[in-house]
């Protein structure tokens, strides 16, 4: 039974006989039998009920949470409705929220224009079979490998002001992780340092599928190593290039963990998730002002979001 | 940790206490490693293992004391009362971050009869929301607490509500070799603090360590500042969200320590109290404000050089008798499917019996009940239990003596914005007020 064919034609399509004694009810033209309509349903029913509960119902309910004051306590028929008054606090008395939204952008912007190119970069050298290059693809891909706990560790160790490896080094005494004008470079460099690896990574998988011929047509008509590569390796990777700007985005808008390890981002070291995290998870149970932090973070993914998916649409279109 | 500590504070919790510092509660109660590793999954312990109860031969225990120590010696004081009593303790542990972040799920579910926590704010705002039950009955057949004790048990009603088991004093720390070999005295007045620190800066001293990497220990400056400059019943107003931080009163405790500042080590936003404990430990500073604890960065054989004075008289009408001391004990949780055997149970817990198991087995800890026979405790051990015992009032430490999510939230980055820059006062103190006023708000 395990041979059943996609489309049952014996079943489903009416057998001729039966359309040359016209003179019934004309029955409609059935394509799918009906196991495959079940599961079909089920295929459809299963994973929208997933994401519907597990994606889109908290999506929900964070945003009405947001709209409250719930602490955490006591049932929810008691929860008091404070229209946009969080939303309010958040902008006006949360001095940590301004510094969070740059904190964000300045993620993105030193993800997208330095991480994310090195990381091709090095796609592109790891590519080139030099001798050792497995050795480096392993070394570059490890910080993605590490627990986090360690990749803080290992920092940890480097930053340290009174016994870190650099300012041990170079005699100076400045303090990587204190100073709220240099941690975020401090930590960013340590996120590049894990983002690189990870980029490297997709995009060599990328690199490795493209046909070889293709490169091999370009050196022939003549074309530079760095010329083949803009005008014909890459054009040809455009999906590869379109996963990479989404996982660029997306590390960028749920960086959280470096921060988290550092000093529960706080003291220059803001960001939106980092703040959504502090109020609402543990025992502050801000949960209502935290919910507005979570809306406001769910407005700015959306935002790119949208960018992304009218982008791919309409170039879909064309 | 701090609560503040942690954390998604999951993920902190992932974080080995090397890495994210250990906070000084765990370090007490001792989660470190293992239990912080485990808690995620510890979770799920929370608050549903009250199946067990019923007969009335046993009774539950919901426990922070994940790390393996503490939790020893809760098992010999629980066999300890199955001897006396003859009733079954089911201890129910729980990872120490972990059952802190969640003890409001934890005491709305199916809480266990009796569970450990802290004296303090959180402690009277259970009691308020009649979270925990009232064991003032308990509290009659106790003895040997003095009333400092007592007045951190009671709820805002005037019930008790809380037993006291183990604590710990905050205190200026020092080595005794230095300050011999510089000749120090122990200063009782600001004056004098302030001199000796300054002659430290001669000697090629830092006066002060400092450490407010995890927000916390800045904490402990604050408090004992207000304490010594504002009193007691100040202390817990503010934290009550009953005074204004925009107050002179406040403002004053600020511009006091604006003029420390300088004497305590540079750059403290990127250290580990950990980090600031070695800097004394390795003699380059003179004196660290914190908790017992710090006593965890020296090795055995300098604990003796460990000394400790009580922060100096700044204004001589408040005096310098109080102090921070967080207590650690037990609570009954609204209704206990056992209630003769959690209250058998706690007035075990707050007996000589159990003070002398704990005293014995673990000499991290002060125990609170004076009747305890103390004479296993170290030199230090007896100058701290001591300490507290003449102190007038006892506070509990600032973000157990608010609400969690004003000293997580709003205190610690105002703190440590004041630490960055101490000029603001005026700017940061009405920054404090509007967010305490959007959170305190019945």
């Amino acid at each position: 039974m395990s041979d059943l064919p996609l489309i049952q034609a014996d079943r489903a399509v009416p057998p001729p006989a039966t359309t040359t004694s016209t003179g019934g009810r004309r029955r409609r033209l059935r394509l799918l039998s009906r196991t495959d309509r079940v599961v079909i349903t089920l295929m459809v029913l299963v994973p929208l009920l997933l994401v519907t509960g597990f994606v889109w119902l908290p999506a929900a309910a964070t945003v009405l949470l947001s709209g409250t004051n719930w602490d955490g306590i006591g049932p929810f028929n008691e929860i008091e409705f404070v229209g946009v008054r969080n939303y309010s606090d958040v902008v006006n008395i949360y001095p940590p929220f301004v510094p969070a939204i740059q904190h964000n952008l300045l993620w993105l912007a030193a993800l997208f224009v330095v991480a994310t190119p090195f990381g091709m970069f090095l796609a592109v050298l790891l590519d080139k079979e030099l001798r050792g290059s497995r050795f480096y693809q392993t070394a570059l891909y490890l910080p993605v490998v590490l627990s986090l706990a360690l990749i803080g560790f290992v920092w940890q160790l480097l930053y340290s002001r009174d016994q870190g490896l650099i300012n041990a080094v170079f005699g100076s005494s400045i303090d990587w992780y204190g100073d709220s004008n240099v941690n975020i470079w401090a930590v960013m460099v340590a996120s590049g340092w894990r983002h690189v690896g990870y980029i490297m990574l997709l995009y060599l998988a990328g690199l490795k599928g493209v046909d070889p011929s293709l490169r091999e047509a370009a050196a022939v008509d003549g074309a530079s190593e760095s010329r083949a590569f803009f005008r014909v390796v890459f054009p040809v990777m455009r999906p590869i290039n379109i996963i990479v700007l989404v996982v660029t985005v997306i590390e960028s808008l749920r960086a959280f963990d470096l921060v988290w390890v550092v000093n529960k981002g706080r003291n220059g070291l803001e960001l939106i998730s980092a703040l959504v995290t502090q109020n609402v998870v543990g025992e502050a149970s801000r949960i209502g002002f935290g919910s507005a932090l979570a809306t406001i973070m769910l407005v700015v993914s959306l935002v790119f979001i949208t960018i992304y998916l009218a982008t791919v649409m309409r170039e879909n279109r064309e | 940790m701090s609560r503040p500590q942690s954390q998604a504070e999951y993920l902190a919790r992932l974080v080995p206490p090397s890495v994210a510092g250990i906070n000084r509660r765990s370090l007490l109660a001792g989660a470190a490693g293992t239990g912080a590793l485990l808690g995620t999954g510890l979770l799920a312990g929370c608050g549903d293992d009250s199946g067990s109860g019923g007969s009335s031969k046993d009774v539950s225990l919901g426990s922070n004391q994940s790390d393996p120590k503490p939790k020893d010696v809760l098992v010999k004081v629980t066999d300890g009362f199955k001897t006396s009593s003859g009733v079954q303790v089911a201890v129910n542990t729980v990872d120490h971050n972990t059952f802190q972040e969640n003890i409001n799920n934890y005491l709305q579910g199916k809480p266990d009869d009796v569970f450990t926590w802290f004296a303090g704010y959180r402690m009277r705002f259970f009691a308020q929301k009649g979270l925990a039950s009232d064991i003032s009955d308990v509290w009659s057949k106790l003895s040997g607490y003095s009333d400092a004790f007592k007045k951190a048990s009671t709820g805002d009603d005037g019930k008790q509500y809380f037993v006291p088991a183990t604590y710990y004093p905050w205190a200026v720390f020092y080595r005794k070799s230095v300050w011999q070999q510089h000749g120090y005295q122990v200063p009782t007045t600001m004056d004098q603090f302030t001199a000796l620190s300054a002659q430290m800066k001669k000697d090629g001293l830092i006066p002060i360590a400092f450490a407010d990497k995890d927000g916390w220990p800045a904490m402990g400056t604050f408090d004992i500042l207000n304490l010594r400059i504002n009193g007691y019943q100040f202390h817990i107003d503010l934290m009550a969200g009953k005074e204004a931080w925009t107050s002179d009163k406040v403002k004053k405790v600020f511009d006091t320590w604006a003029g420390l500042l300088p004497l305590h080590q540079p750059d403290s936003l990127g250290r580990t109290w950990q980090e600031a404990a070695q800097s004394l430990q390795q003699k380059k500073s003179g004196m660290y404000l914190l908790g017992l604890f710090v006593g965890q960065q020296f090795s055995n054989d300098e604990q003796d050089d460990l000394d400790f004075f009580t922060f100096p008289e700044i204004d001589p009408a408040i005096g310098a008798k109080a102090l921070d001391a967080p207590i650690d004990g037990y609570m009954m949780a609204r209704k206990p499917k056992n209630e003769d055997n959690a209250r058998k149970l706690l007035e075990y817990f707050g007996g000589k019996a159990a003070a002398d198991i704990n005293l014995k087995n673990d000499p991290a800890v002060l125990v609170a009940n004076s009747g305890a026979d103390v004479g296993g405790y170290t030199a230090l051990q007896k100058k701290a239990a001591e300490l507290v015992g003449s102190a007038t009032e006892i506070a509990q430490f600032l973000d157990r003596d608010t609400r969690p999510d004003f000293a997580s939230t709003v205190i610690i980055p105002a703190l440590q914005q004041f630490i960055k820059n101490p000029k603001d006062i005026g700017g940061l103190t009405s920054s404090i007020e509007n967010q305490k006023k959007s959170i305190f708000t019945d």
